[in-house]
């Protein structure tokens, strides 16, 4: 049942106009941050208050505008949109607290320009999340780019630059990939409304179509899930203020690739038109090969940063490949991964960025004995390690079981064993950061002469987000019922299974 | 009063630029009021003519009152109106915002730089209005004489510039006249309406299709349809900023218009593809345009001289949608003509007053800009970021409409170049705005880098001091532009709906 | 040779018209595109009269009473129009002397290379 609302409208504007009233406030920095974390705070305040109606099968809907004959700028609260703008909206908060005690530890310049942009990204990603049709949802997605764009090259250095040119390059062209099928769609006159069954019926037996459709669409979405080979964006854009990575590099950007993986897969082309064509394989296969050698490249990285962006590659390719498998297990787990990964991963990032603060290190191999300068960093540190390698009853076990399950329900054996190596090789590349960090003391580093933690600002969230990482995998309906979203979108899509 | 508005709008424009000159004798500042004024008028009557067309369909004008065929016919339809409000709009801002750089530029002879202003205004907007294929062609040679005094006002380059501007300009004219000799033998008329109901009726002929491809290849030359683009970028580079500001958002969207006049008012449906295929050749040129346009620009130093090639392809962009020869490519074609004049529009007046208070055009030199002129960087910024045609931009539903127009003919190859153009657009202004708010940090400026020194101290920006920004009367068109490019691609289906479906 | 003597106007336009465009874009001095562009426009309207003719057609004014016959006269209307295009035409060439003459005081030369290196050096 949709309900015409103005929720999910205000839920995007907010964000994007208190951008402005950021920009403004650049002269009064309290005054900035206030508003900032106000900003965060109303925007939560609203996505939070749709949470209800979506869950008992209400959902609202704003439309706002024609864009283009026939096809309106609608913004609809779904259960799957509501999954990914919860956590979105929920990490804002948390990563603003944590971007004050960033960037005022660091005296970074340009706040002002960071924290304008930082709001328009998030309202961009609720605009992903939130999308009610393709058009709107690409509207977004380009957004979301150019949104990001100032933030990841904050730095201004060479490298910045370069990495920015690169971003550009990558997600521009996945956005014009997006935008082809689109017109494509729209010039069938194919309404694009994301309905749970997909809404491509009228293209059944027409393969060639469908496997072009598929190229142009879910070619577009994988640049920002940075599917193996369209990866390579992910690890230079490390090169922004570590705020960024953990928000928009660990949650928002990458998050709305593989939510529009979700999109494309299950609400455009729709599970039956996937398994007659088999387009879903070719996906499949690029995401196992991705969650594997990924994961293989992050081992072989030091800088602690870089080893986190493919992990990140790896673990948004267990989702994509999630959301392949077309199963209703399957989907399940790949949307609490979506969850699970964007709240531990940003508890590393926090953590990195915490290190960086308080030491400049940046490299796995100077981390030796820091456990015992910074305790609460590190162990929120180990409990996210933890989570990411899959141990119970951690968030990230139980959405790997969800997932895991699926790959038997489809006969694809071969893909849960992906998933075991996946988990093997994240223990792999993290653990070690862990035993170093408590149980080795090196003799090229002393740590006397300075003591302790990150401020405040920096530790309440990273703590949190390492806690919740443990709290949602016991109890994942707890507070914003993720659990019940998830199994409500896998249920919704037909899958027959 | 409403069905004298056809003439309403060239005329006061033609009339006043007489009267210019002599008040500028006068008093030099008044000739700004009197032109204003002229252009405000004009504007208020295209507003005013493009209502009256929404409300009650086109209209028609004898001029002394001769019934065509016999005399000469101006039509005000959807389109024509359409057309002439963007122009005089575009211009208004731009000549009020212009003001004081032509003070500066022209010394003392403004009444003789507004009369040639109100001389262009006024061929350019008889172009659109007119509907008379002769007549056509003398509004054509008025706007485009004043075009070429106005290059030649840009000193020493601007003069070669204007001069070859002038050959090839006149060359198409020519070209031009000699197509509608072959048509007027071929029907007996020069009335549109006419010679459409004759060439509908008759079979075609061979003296016919030649009189189209010669019409073609002259407004091609006025539109700078690549590969007769060669004049332009010299002519844009080298003129006045005052000037180049005004001409680069109308001038070629006119020869665009007048093209696509040809396609619904002059030959009959299907004409223009079937028995002479002008349609698939703009089609193809245009392809080869969008991108030749967008790698040129990707390799230009000055800034004007590359956004002059982003007009290139541009131009070309719009020449695809009247190619396509459906009411979808019109479409296209017409949204295009009003999101580019407003796109250049704000990217030119922005680099007219970068270069107003800070001297600099070429791009190593705008470092640092986004710090010491952030209102115009932002309006800059906003109009590249419609030329790249992020939604919901203005420019990014030109792509939509045109990708769609292209693919109801399955050219996909035309879709590719549409994607592709947008990727290559992002390349050359990101490579502007990357210089414009990136490299201002200190490191840059105190000698570590020699070249990004130099090149910041010789564009004059002071490194010290905490804006630049220009005054309100360059500020205010600057930030009306920008913003009509945001909202005219947000409201983009009203424009569409009311104005161009019904008009093709 | 028939054929090619009925139509000895069109040859002979179209002759003008290839001298007119090769002067214009062949031509190194800017004299000479000028002179070419004016050979040019001279061929269209050449080509306007030509077609305006009737074998044996009078000078078409109509005198008080008789209401002639539309075969005894020329079609009037090329030559009103050729009137514009002759105006335009000499428009355009006094606007073209008029930035020659500044051209030919600032460089010194009208030939377009020498001037292209002119500006070249200056620079």
């Amino acid at each position: 049942m949709i309900e015409s609302s103005p929720l999910p409208a205000l839920a995007v504007a907010v964000p994007l106009i208190g951008a402005a009233l950021v920009a403004a406030l650049g002269s009064m920095p309290n005054v900035r941050e206030c508003v900032s974390i106000a900003l965060a705070l109303a925007t939560l305040g609203l996505v939070v208050s749709m949470l209800p109606g979506t869950t008992d099968g209400r959902v609202a809907e704003a439309t706002l505008l024609e864009l283009s004959p026939g096809i309106n700028l609608a913004l609809r609260a779904d259960a799957a949109g509501m999954l990914f703008a919860t956590l979105a909206s929920f990490l804002w908060v948390l990563t603003t607290v944590y971007s004050i005690g960033y960037m005022r530890g660091l005296e970074e310049q340009k706040q002002s320009r960071f924290y304008a942009a930082f709001a328009l990204s998030v309202g961009a990603a609720l605009g992903v999340a939130l999308a009610a049709n393709l058009l709107t949802f690409v509207l977004f997605y380009e957004l979301l780019t150019l949104f990001t764009y100032p933030l990841v090259i904050h730095r201004e250095s060479d490298e910045a630059i370069r990495a920015g040119r690169k971003y550009l390059l990558y997600t521009l062209s996945g956005g014009l990939a997006l935008l082809g099928g689109t017109v494509w769609l729209a010039q069938m006159g194919i309404d694009t409304t994301f309905s749970e069954g997909g809404v491509l019926g009228s293209l059944t037996g027409r393969d060639g179509t469908v496997w072009a459709l598929f190229v142009l669409l879910a070619g577009g979405v994988i640049v920002k899930a940075a599917v193996m080979p369209l990866h390579s964006w992910l690890p230079a854009a490390m090169v922004a203020p570590t705020p960024v990575s953990a928000l928009l590099h660990a949650v928002a950007v990458v998050k709305a690739g593989v939510f529009g993986v979700v999109r494309v897969l299950i609400f455009v082309f729709g599970v039956d038109l996937l398994r007659d064509t088999g387009a879903w394989q070719v996906l499949a296969i690029g995401a196992a090969a991705t969650v594997v050698l990924a994961s293989l490249l992050a081992l072989r990285h030091d800088n602690l940063k870089r080893r986190l962006a493919y992990s990140t590659v790896s673990h948004l390719s267990y989702i994509v490949l999630g959301v392949a498998l077309l199963g209703p297990l399957a989907l399940t787990g790949a949307l609490l991964h979506l969850v699970g990964h964007g709240v531990t991963k940003i508890t590393l990032f926090f953590c990195a960025g915490a290190i960086h603060v308080r030491t400049h290190r940046e490299n796995v191999s100077e981390l030796d004995g820091i456990g015992k300068q910074m305790p609460v960093t590190m162990g929120a540190f180990a409990l996210a390690s933890l989570s990411m390698a899959g141990i119970p009853p951690f968030v990230l076990f139980a959405s790997k079981w969800y997932l895991g399950a699926g790959a038997v329900d489809a006969s694809a054996i071969a893909f849960l064993f992906v998933y075991i190596a996946g988990g093997v090789l994240s223990a792999g590349y993290l653990f070690p950061i862990v035993a170093r960090a408590f149980w080795r003391s090196s003799p090229s580093f002393t740590w006397s002469g300075w003591h302790g933690e990150a401020s405040l600002k920096m530790v309440a969230p990273l703590l949190v987000t390492g806690l919740l990482a443990l709290v949602w995998g016991i109890a994942p309906n707890l507070p914003f019922s993720f659990f019940s979203l998830a199994t409500q979108v896998a249920n919704g899509t037909g899958g027959g299974a | 009063m409403a069905d004298q508005l056809p003439a309403l709008i060239p005329v006061p424009l033609l009339v006043l630029s007489i009267l210019a000159p002599m008040v500028g004798l006068w008093r030099q500042k008044l000739a700004f009021w009197l032109a204003i004024a002229t252009i405000a008028f004009s504007t208020a009557m295209s507003g005013w003519a493009l209502a009256h067309v929404i409300a009650h369909g086109p209209m028609t004008y004898k001029f002394g009152g001769w019934e065509p065929p016999i005399g000469i016919e101006y039509v005000v339809d959807h389109v024509a109106a359409f057309v002439s409000l963007i122009v005089m709009a575009v211009a208004l801002a731009v000549v009020v915002a212009t003001r004081r750089m032509a003070e500066q530029e022209m010394q003392g002879r403004q009444g003789l730089y507004y009369s040639l202003v109100l001389l262009l205004l006024g061929g350019l907007t008889g172009m659109v209005v007119t509907a008379d294929l002769f007549n056509l062609f003398v509004f054509l040679e008025i706007s485009s004489l004043a075009g070429y005094a106005l290059v030649f006002l840009g000193g020493r380059k601007g003069m070669l510039a204007a001069y070859r501007y002038l050959i090839l300009g006149t060359l198409g004219g020519a070209f031009y006249l000699l197509g509608v000799a072959f048509l007027y033998f071929g029907t007996g008329t020069l009335n549109m309406a006419d010679t459409l109901a004759i060439l509908s009726a008759s079979e075609a002929t061979t003296a016919i299709s030649a009189g189209a491809v010669f019409i073609f290849i002259g407004l091609g030359l006025k539109m700078a349809l690549v590969p007769l683009h060669l004049w332009l970028p010299d002519a844009y580079t080298f003129s006045p900023s005052s000037v180049n500001t005004l001409i680069a958002p109308i001038m070629t969207k006119v020869g665009a218009y007048a093209m696509l006049r040809m396609f619904l008012s002059v030959f009959p449906d299907g004409y223009l593809v079937d028995e002479v295929p002008i349609g698939q050749a703009l089609v193809v040129l245009g392809a080869i345009g969008v991108v030749f346009g967008a790698a040129a620009a990707f390799r230009q130093q000055d800034i004007r001289r590359l956004l002059a090639y982003s007009s290139v392809s541009q131009l070309a962009f719009i020449a695809i949608g009247i190619g396509l020869a459906t009411p979808a490519g019109f479409v296209a074609a017409l949204l295009h003509i009003m999101n580019h004049a407003l796109m250049k529009g704000t990217l030119f007046l922005a680099v007219m007053a970068v270069r107003m208070q800070t001297g600099a055009t070429e791009v190593p030199a705008l470092t640092g800009l986004g710090r010491r002129l952030p209102i115009t960087t932002a309006a800059f910024t906003v109009g590249a970021i419609a030329m790249v045609g992020i939604p919901p931009t203005a420019g990014f539903f030109s792509k939509w409409y045109l990708s769609i127009a292209a693919l109801e003919q399955d050219l996909w190859v035309i879709l590719a170049v549409v994607l592709i153009s947008s990727l290559l657009s992002a390349a050359y202004l990101f490579r502007v705005l990357e210089r414009a708010y990136l490299v201002h940090s200190p490191a840059d400026m105190d000698g570590t880098n020699d070249e990004l020194e130099g090149e910041a101290r010789r564009s004059r920006i002071p490194l010290l001091s905490t804006t630049w920004e220009p005054k309100i009367d360059v500020l205010l068109p600057l930030v009306l532009l920008a913003a009509s490019t945001i909202l005219l691609g947000v409201f983009n289906v009203a424009v569409v709906r009311h104005v161009l479906e019904p008009g093709t | 040779m028939e054929e090619v003597a009925a139509r000895f106007p069109y040859f002979m336009i179209a002759i003008l018209l290839g001298v007119g465009v090769w002067g214009m874009v062949g031509k190194r001095s800017l004299v000479k595109k000028l002179i070419g562009l004016n050979v040019l426009q001279s061929a269209i309207i050449l080509f306007f009269i030509n077609g305006s003719i009737r074998e044996g057609g009078t000078v078409p004014i109509l005198f008080h009473g008789e209401h002639g016959n539309a075969e005894d006269f020329v079609n009037p209307l090329p030559h009103v129009l050729m009137l514009t295009a002759i105006v335009v035409a000499v428009a355009v060439t006094a606007v073209a002397l008029a930035f020659l003459t500044r051209i030919y005081r600032e460089f010194g030369t009208v030939d377009e290379a020498e001037i292209l290196s002119e500006m070249e050096r200056q620079t």
